[in-house]
């Protein structure tokens, strides 16, 4: 399994080098692409995070009704299909949308939502939450005697930040910045819609242009080179760093109270800001959709059929990788490395590679489905593995003994021990990897053809036709099977709380 | 009769060196410094610390290689002796049949086994609905049930109240004079050492000296002890 992958990642790379090259050397237009990637990309970090921390500070000090439910709503862009999240953003930001009505009652002239700032928009609205949920973990480790001691000396904001929220920001903003870069980095979804022409168009979009316009294979597989270099550069940079965990939210534990005044109507402020920058353009998307969804055309049902194809073979492909890797990794180190490893080519680079692998031997549009699945589980992979491998290990060391005296054998240990233990992860990990695929507009774009759409890029193609509605239903759809997608398996397999 | 016999365990740079024999039926304290290797002593024996030369033996029988369950002894650990998500019934249960598949017998040695340690009524409730010494005769009940000669209790009851502590400490008395079983015990506190077990095992600098009897050793404590105790 574990050659399997490194396979896969290894020998994309491999027969996209071997491509590469062919017609033309890289044009000032690609080294355009290679700097708008890197510059949206840091721009998205520092600004998700820099708007994280106030949120993440309040978020942590305030207690008020549906605190609980903004967290947990934290969590959800992380698993929301980019082209949903795309078509609310539209609505509130795009031509006709509510900013624009507001700017033109003001009499002021329309702002455009295309290009680098519409690109960084975006990925500010999926990475924001998901930076206020690694902060607010750092947050919920400075132990409560240190928050009470701060208290009891009479600090001040200053010293507060000096002494105690400092340190432990520059101990978390460093991953929290990583992460948001390297997500970034490999944008495909957001660059395809939000962005493109000359001046906004990332090396992701760049290899698909080279294939599906230019059909220059070499070109792409360059591009892709490109890209993967870029990768492999920046984990090798960012590989100092501890990546943050992604699970995991102990945040209610007794803490003196927070400060009023002034800081209170700030904290209200970032919280309410925060809030309805999330939900504004999710309830567009619901309210757009809603009229639409019963007289959808049957392609996107077909869409949807696909979909649901492609996401269940691919959580049955994350599910063998990570079971293989998470009992080879009980007591050694590599079996992570290789799960990690998908992070270095990015789906594109290994669409392109499994494309030349095919492409002489067969017509790439009958391996879609199968390609999608497997290229949607390995990308899944690194989130899934970092949810159940550290409980793996964590059950191995507090309980391995005890199986070991009272003689349990390796069936009695996984059946009484390890999957009671670890299945709360596992759900949660197979969710992910299911609502990811679900929503997944990636390598799928360079293999299927007509009546071969998933649902995300039937949703596409339908923004694309300028269908504004049938789009607005159709995402409202995929937003719905996502979702449920992942609850479905996060309880399903996660079941109850097996403890009490 | 447990003997150890040249035995030396190594592990990162740390040496234990133990040469003793313990009588059946005695029951045993294990004192010394933190750090000394009291510990590593008794994973050795219960076979998760491997030994490097040596042999561990009961009734002469060398087991030092065999698998943890297949040793003639029963261990308690300090913490995580209950799986949480099994009910007690269940958790005591494994002792008996890893596969939790009990015939009419078993079930009735199970409920008996619960009866004995004072937890009848409690069987079908988690550990997390317990208290610490009802988790502690949870863990006495499996002992109980898996009836091996030697029990190796390796602090269990450290995060116990005194007069609960007392409590366990008999009951573990009371089983072990009930099932001819010895005991071997870690401990820190010396007046637990004189309530179970008349004779101590003291652990210093990587040697293992003894067995002495326990209220002369503490009468008359060597220096390395006496600094310990303070």
């Amino acid at each position: 399994m574990a050659a399997a992958l490194v396979a896969l990642n290894l020998g994309s790379l491999g027969a996209v080098a071997s491509r590469a090259g062919g017609t033309a050397g890289l044009t000032a237009a690609d080294w355009a692409a290679a700097r708008f990637t890197l510059m949206q990309a840091v721009v998205s970090a520092v600004l998700s995070v820099a708007f994280a921390i106030p949120v993440a500070r309040a978020l942590s000090r305030r207690r008020f009704a549906g605190r609980g439910a903004l967290i947990l709503l934290m969590g959800a862009p992380f698993i929301l299909p980019v082209l949903v999240a795309v078509i609310g953003l539209l609505a509130v930001f795009g031509r006709s949308g509510m900013v624009n009505a507001g700017l033109s009652w003001l009499g002021l002239p329309p702002f455009s939502i295309y290009g680098f700032h519409g690109v960084v928009l975006a990925h500010v609205f999926f990475n924001m939450p998901l930076s206020v949920r690694l902060l607010l973990q750092g947050w919920a480790r400075i132990p409560a005697e240190h928050q009470r001691l701060s208290a009891a000396l009479g600090f001040g904001p200053v010293a507060r930040l000096r002494h105690i929220e400092g340190p432990m920001l520059v101990r978390v903003v460093p991953g929290a910045l990583a992460v948001v870069f390297l997500i970034c980095l490999t944008s495909f979804a957001v660059a395809l819609t939000l962005g493109g022409g000359p001046r906004a168009t990332t090396l992701e979009l760049a290899i698909y242009q080279a294939f599906r316009f230019d059909f220059d294979l070499g070109r792409a597989a360059l591009l892709a080179l490109l890209q993967a270099g870029m990768g492999i550069a920046a984990l090798l940079v960012l590989a100092r760093l501890t990546l943050p965990d992604l699970g995991g939210t102990g945040l209610d534990r007794l803490a003196p109270p927070p400060p009023g005044g002034l800081s209170r109507a700030l904290d209200a402020g970032w919280i309410s800001l925060a809030a309805l920058f999330l939900l504004l353009p999710l309830s567009m998307v619901v309210l757009r959709g809603v009229p639409h969804l019963t007289d959808l055309p049957t392609a996107v049902w077909r869409a949807l059929g696909q979909s649901l194809l492609v996401a269940g073979l691919s959580v049955t492909l994350l599910a063998i990788m990570v079971v293989a890797l998470t009992l080879g990794g009980l007591h050694r180190r590599w079996p992570e490395g290789v799960g990690m490893a998908s992070l270095i080519a990015s789906p594109l680079v290994i669409g392109t590679g499994l494309f030349i692998v095919i492409h002489p031997v067969a017509d790439p549009a009958q391996f879609a489905l199968p390609t999608t699945a497997l290229v949607n589980a390995a990308m899944a992979l690194p989130f899934a593995l970092r949810a159940v491998l550290p409980a793996a290990r964590r059950v191995q060391a507090d309980y391995g003994r005890l199986s070991g005296a009272l003689g349990l054998g390796y069936g009695g240990h996984l059946r009484w021990v390890l999957w009671p233990r670890l299945r709360r992860p596992a759900g949660f990990a197979l969710g992910l990897g299911a609502a990811l695929s679900m929503g997944d507009l990636g390598v799928i774009v360079l293999f299927a053809q007509t009546g071969g759409e998933t649902l995300p890029m039937q949703v596409q193609r339908l923004m694309g036709a300028y269908r504004t509605g049938d789009a607005a239903g159709a995402a409202l759809l995929l937003l719905l099977v996502s979702l449920s997608a992942f609850a479905v398996l996060e309880r399903g397999i996660g079941g109850r709380d097996a403890d009490t | 009769m447990l003997t150890l016999d040249a035995v030396r365990i190594e592990q990162d740079g740390f040496h234990l060196s133990a040469d003793f024999s313990l009588a059946g039926g005695t029951c045993t304290a294990v004192l010394g410094p933190s750090g000394a290797g009291k510990s590593t002593l008794i994973n050795a024996i219960a076979g998760f610390v491997p030994v490097a030369a040596g042999t561990i033996s009961w009734q002469g029988r060398a087991f030092q290689t065999l698998p943890p369950a297949a040793r003639p002894l029963s261990i308690l650990f300090q913490d995580h002796n209950l799986l949480p998500h099994l009910t007690v019934f269940q958790n005591v249960a494994l002792g008996l049949k890893p596969s939790l598949r009990l015939n009419q017998t078993e079930v009735g040695r199970v409920t008996a086994a619960l009866d004995r340690v004072g937890l009848s009524g409690l069987a079908d409730r988690k550990p997390a609905q317990l208290s610490g010494g009802q988790i502690s005769r949870a863990g006495l009940a499996r002992v109980l049930l898996r009836d091996r000669p030697l029990i190796l209790l390796d602090e269990p009851f450290s995060a116990l109240g005194p007069a609960l502590k007392n409590d366990m400490l008999d009951l573990v008395g009371d089983i072990a004079k009930h099932s001819g079983a010895s005991v071997m015990m870690i401990t820190h506190a010396p007046q637990d050492a004189c309530r179970l077990c008349p004779q101590t095992l003291l652990v210093v600098d990587g040697q293992v000296a003894g067995p002495q009897d326990t209220n002369a050793l503490l009468a008359d404590p060597p220096p390395a002890l006496a600094a310990y105790l303070g």
